[in-house]
């Protein structure tokens, strides 16, 4: 097992497009860590320049103190998990996962240990004989994890290895994925654009934007105080209302509401425009509309458990989630209060937070 | 579908029938004609039945030879033929493989010329270059030689074409895990694109088989001795125009035997090369 640190990487490719600029991460030892953004945000490119398959352009990364920009991906010490499985189609299940040991000489006992092992874990043990094309979506999954696990490697890399599957097995497959990775320890980097594969799986989470990093760190602090709107915006589901506001002294404006700001940095001007976010979960609707500030329901989202309630207040859209207990009908004027410690401010030119 | 079925069906077997007639029809002639003798062939008056001369015309054919022109048995004339048209079925596969692997997987300076030059002799058959061919398998010294039949006909873009389209249809990621697994270029090549292209060697070699085997004139050119001589050239050989009296029964006979290897080809690993047409399993 090894930490990987990432040291102001950059990637550029032919015609000079600049697919990752200047990126740093470090991985501590065994933690899991997700690289989450939309397609384009250079998060595949950063992950196959750890795994050596794409050459770095400029900076430094190290696996387990060991710089690995001139090593092989054979000899990174890493393996692979991709998105369309990548088994070897003409290849049993058992030759699958023996084929990275045998070509590293490994004696033949060993390797049936190791499958055997793999297998078990991965309770693919019936299917070792088999083809690849014998097996559906989530079998061919976990062959392709048992290739990455036989290897013992310092490090396992997972490209959207979950885009693959139905929506059913995505979410059974992604508690085996943490579950694995817990009990093996291996340091692991994970890329998705999925954000909830991402607030699940991570220890350390890796938001990217246009290749570059918009914040890292623990998923609750990422929820919580994202510090950009980009962040905001794509972690959380439903997404985060964003509203625009004005500020004022001791708080933000929105047309007849004024919202308090908990510790709005120094040195903003009073009046300038500013964008508020609010979690639809975090805003507290009330049946009574004489209650806090007043907002008219379009329509009224089912989700069983929860329910959407799409309004409009000072015209702009707003999503509130409240309890499905509570009965909301189309059409009804409803009052809602913030609390002041669920109010994000940012800056609506650069997107930065301000609070 | 057509709307009257069975009417629709009926007719397309009558087609098809008929289709078949018009084919094996010559077929059946050459077939009789070899079961004959000399004399009820020269007659003109050919029985559509076969006769009793069956064994001793295919036994005099392949051991003993003709009487006049060629006197060469057709056995012989039969392993030149086999093989020429391996060497160069072979031949072809491995050099179009290794030269399709070369153009799809390596980032060298010129590939894609290299690919454009390949594919530009797919303008230039023996039968265009006849002549300078010719002059160089000449001054090596190749004339009557098996690598002289052989050689200058490997060569080929069709079979890097085929083979390059195929590689194309196998996932970047199967080379990436491959690199990761630990296996070279080498490796890679033997481990997994060799086994996922079997198929298509399979159709590549009837393909190629059939073009060897049917060879004319490049070996009508620089075979001279008959013991060189391959069994297209011998049926050639065998109908003489001038002085002699051509001997139908064995020509034709000639002509079945002439048939039979590429019509075993092709039932043998028709299975393969269809498959290796239409469905690339990856």
């Amino acid at each position: 097992m090894a930490a990987v640190k990432i040291d102001n990487i950059r990637k550029v490719y032919a015609g000079n497009v600049e697919a990752v600029k200047g990126v740093s991460v470090d991985i501590p030892d065994g933690s899991f860590c997700v690289l989450v953004g939309p397609s384009g945000c250079g998060k595949s490119t950063l992950l196959r320049m750890v795994a050596g398959l794409e050459t770095i352009t400029s900076g430094e990364c190290s696996i387990g103190g060991r710089v690995v920009n001139e090593v092989g991906p054979a000899d990174r010490d890493i393996a692979m998990v991709f998105q369309n499985y990548a088994l070897y189609p003409h290849m049993s299940v058992y030759d699958n996962m023996a084929y990275g040991l045998r070509n590293r000489k490994t004696p033949e006992v060993e390797i049936r240990a190791r499958v055997a092992e793999a297998a078990k874990i991965l309770a693919i043990e019936p299917f070792l004989q088999r083809s690849p094309r014998q097996l559906s979506g989530g079998q061919r999954q976990r062959v392709a994890m048992g290739r990455a696990i036989v290897r013992k490697p310092q490090v396992f890399l997972f490209d959207e290895p979950l885009s693959n599957l139905d929506a059913k097995l995505r979410v059974q497959m992604r508690v085996e994925i943490k579950r694995l990775q817990r009990a093996l320890g291996v340091t692991s980097i994970y890329v998705t654009h999925d954000q909830v594969e991402a607030m699940t799986l991570s220890d350390q989470l890796v938001v990217m934007n246009g290749g570059q990093i918009e914040q890292v760190g623990v998923p609750t602090e990422i929820y919580r105080r994202p510090q950009t709107t980009f962040v905001a915006g794509f972690i959380g589901s439903p997404p985060m209302n964003m509203l625009k506001a004005r500020l004022e002294r001791g708080g933000v404006r929105i047309g007849g509401m004024v919202l308090p700001v908990l510790g709005l940095k120094p040195g903003q001007a009073e009046g300038s425009e500013v964008t508020v976010g609010l979690r639809p979960e975090d805003i507290v609707a009330f049946a009574a509309s004489d209650q806090g500030h007043r907002m008219a329901v379009d329509f009224v989202e089912e989700l069983g458990a929860t329910r959407l309630l799409h309004g409009s207040f000072e015209s702009q859209t707003v999503v509130v989630q409240v309890a499905g207990s509570q009965g909301f009908a189309d059409g009804s004027q409803i009052g809602f209060s913030v609390p002041a410690e669920a109010v994000h401010v940012f800056d609506t030119g650069t997107g930065v937070r301000l609070n | 579908m057509v709307e009257d079925r069975r009417f629709g069906d009926f007719l397309a077997y009558v087609i098809l029938t008929l289709g078949v007639l018009i084919v094996a029809f010559p077929l059946y002639i050459t077939f009789v004609a070899s079961t004959w003798d000399a004399s009820t062939i020269i007659n003109g008056q050919l029985p559509l039945y076969p006769g009793p001369y069956l064994l001793e015309n295919y036994h005099r054919t392949l051991f003993v030879g003709t009487s006049s022109s060629t006197r060469e048995p057709v056995f012989n004339m039969m392993f030149n033929s086999l093989v020429m048209a391996l060497a160069i079925a072979f031949g072809k596969i491995f050099i179009c493989i290794l030269s399709a692997y070369a153009v799809v997987y390596y980032r060298f300076p010129l590939r894609m010329t290299a690919f454009w030059l390949i594919f530009v002799t797919l303008m230039l058959p023996v039968e265009v270059r006849i002549f300078p061919t010719f002059k160089v398998v000449a001054d090596l010294g190749f004339l009557d030689t098996y690598h002289g039949l052989a050689v200058p006909l490997i060569a080929s873009a069709t079979g890097t074409l085929l083979f390059r389209q195929f590689f194309m249809t196998i996932p970047d990621e199967l080379l990436e895990a491959s690199k990761i697994d630990g296996a070279g270029a080498f490796r890679f090549f033997k481990d997994t694109v060799l086994p996922l292209s079997l198929t298509t060697i399979a159709a590549l070699f009837v393909i190629q088989f059939i073009y060897g085997w049917n060879q004319y004139l490049w070996p009508l050119l620089i075979t001279t001795k008959d013991s060189m001589q391959t069994i297209v050239i011998g049926i050639k050989k065998m109908i003489v125009t001038a002085d002699a009296l051509t001997e139908w029964q064995l020509a034709m006979t000639t002509a079945m035997l002439a048939m039979l290897p590429p019509v075993a080809v092709v039932v043998l690993m028709q299975r393969l090369f269809v498959k290796g047409l239409v469905d690339q399993e990856k």
